[in-house]
């Protein structure tokens, strides 16, 4: 067991890796080659963007969460939680430990819409009975603390010189565009904004693993991927939480390890994978993210956050542009090429390209996901590491 | 109030206190505790300057995706100060970039 260890690539020579401090100099370069790899790198969230998200304060939904039940740090007075999915709940009951107000949880999709994809198949559901508590005790929580919880709302616009100040909460149609004149005004000074979960898949695609057509790691029942010696568990293969990921995690171990993926071993792990697949991909059609989101966009809203593109130059890129590479746009317009990697606006810059360009085709898409070095690594440390010494 | 630190629900002993230089100002931090985490604790939602329209920012991810926190600790440059653990004496710059200076030159039109 390595700690302090960080995977910064994968090739042909076997997976790189970096130990020592976080963004440290001076660590150690190593470099394992493995008959198996287990590939378990999880997933951050989406963020759409809102006029004013840049302003400090604003914290996506996981972020306030590490802040608030993994550090016991209060991230505001009065806090709004907003965006889709169930993860909103824990992160408001997490906001309240640590010592927040929280001014309302927003939640995008609509009632009818939300209940409607919840109750389908509802013999499912009693195979869940874990799953359905743990969200009813979030529920009950809010309900005690009296904190409002709306559906069909969302923060359209967040207010502010230096910091965050203000929000404006916004009714939506079932499409996610913005009801027009009823937009309301709460005094926070915090945001956590979460709308569904980005897999990290940067080292499965270094290490060449087939992608499925929502850019997930496609794995068969073994969680093998498409190259044979490479399995994925947990977020990278569809989002899930933590109980399947656990669940993934032993049978990928278990097979990689040289173990038979129908072994009796695994039974419970197999069901209890199915029936938590069955419960992810119910949350997924409940709270997918809605076509016209991009109606609360301004022209000067930052679209990417690092190098502070925003909507009108993304816009203007397109209209002088004759390319329809997703490459060349980025590259033009700088979006998505500054230090996150696209990690934080990547899809969002894909969606509006495709959206803007007059044929909505882009060459090239779903390589925004494509980092060579997967993890913050300082050229010292390259030029010192014998990582590209060809052995003989 | 903003930055509260909750004492550790079931009684445990709440991790040391320490000082850490920000800026030069001594701010009090704990061990093991995230750089972004003290910095807030202590009531500080920004510390790195936006090279190009040169707005605040702070801590925004929190888990080392963003690179929105990027600091300087202990005169190493762009670390993320959510993954950085503080240690007694760490010295911490806010700003690379001195006022009216951008960070890369380029003109990007």
């Amino acid at each position: 067991m390595v700690t302090s260890a960080h995977v910064w690539s994968i090739d042909s020579d076997g997976v790189h890796v970096m130990v020592g401090e976080a963004d440290g100099e001076g660590r150690e370069s190593r470099c394992y080659r493995a008959a198996a790899v287990v590939l378990a790198t999880g997933a951050h969230d989406r963020v759409l963007p809102v006029p004013g998200w840049d302003l400090p304060g604003v914290y996506s939904a996981g972020g306030g969460q590490a802040l608030a039940k993994g550090e016991g740090v209060a991230i505001g007075r009065r806090v709004v939680v907003a965006g889709t999915g169930p993860f909103l709940l824990p992160v408001a009951s997490s906001l309240l430990d640590a010592g927040c107000a929280v001014a309302g949880v927003f939640e995008a999709g609509r009632a009818g819409h939300l209940m409607r994809r919840w109750t389908v198949r509802p013999w499912e559901l009693l195979g869940q009975p874990a799953k359905v508590l743990e969200l009813g005790r979030y529920g009950s929580t809010l309900a005690r603390r009296r904190v409002r919880y709306a559906t069909g709302c969302a923060v359209t616009a967040i207010h502010g010189g230096q910091r965050v100040e203000a929000v404006t909460v916004s009714r939506l149609d079932a499409s996610w565009a913005p009801r027009p004149g009823v937009g309301e005004t709460l005094d926070v000074d915090a945001v956590c904004l979460g709308f569904g979960f980005s897999p990290r898949v940067e080292l499965a695609l270094a290490a060449g693993c087939r992608l499925d057509d929502r850019h997930f790691v496609m794995v068969d029942a073994q969680q093998r991927t498409s190259v044979p010696s490479v399995f994925a568990a947990g977020e990278i293969t569809g989002i899930g939480g933590v109980d399947l990921a656990l669940c993934e995690g032993t049978i990928a171990g278990h097979v990689a390890a040289g173990g038979r993926g129908d072994d009796s071993v695994l039974r419970v792990e197999r069901r209890r994978r199915k029936v938590l697949r069955a419960f992810a991909s119910r949350l997924q059609g409940a709270h997918a993210i809605g076509p016209k989101w991009t109606d609360w966009l301004n022209d000067d809203t930052v679209v990417c956050r690092c190098e502070e593109v925003d909507v009108a130059r993304l816009r203007s890129v397109v209209e002088t542009s004759e390319s329809l590479s997703l490459r060349s746009l980025m590259l033009q317009s700088r979006a998505g090429l500054g230090s996150c990697q696209a990690r934080i606006c990547g899809r969002t810059v894909e969606e509006l390209l495709l959206r803007t360009i007059p044929s909505h085709r882009l060459v090239g898409e779903g390589s925004i996901d494509r980092r060579p070095i997967a993890s913050p690594v300082r050229l010292g440390e390259i030029a010192q590491s014998r990582a590209f010494e060809v052995e003989g | 109030m903003i930055g509260h630190r909750v004492p550790d629900r079931d009684g445990a002993a709440v991790s040391t206190p320490i000082t850490i230089s920000v800026d030069g100002e001594p701010i009090e931090a704990r061990v093991g505790q995230s750089l972004a985490a003290a910095l807030i604790a202590a009531g500080t939602v920004a510390w790195r300057t936006t090279p190009r329209a040169r707005r605040p920012r702070g801590a925004f991810c929190a888990m080392g995706v963003c690179f929105d926190c990027l600091v300087v600790v202990n005169g190493r440059h762009d670390v993320r100060a959510c993954q950085h653990r503080v240690a007694a004496g760490d010295v911490v710059e806010s700003s690379p970039w001195p006022d009216g200076r951008v960070s890369d030159g380029g003109d990007r039109g």
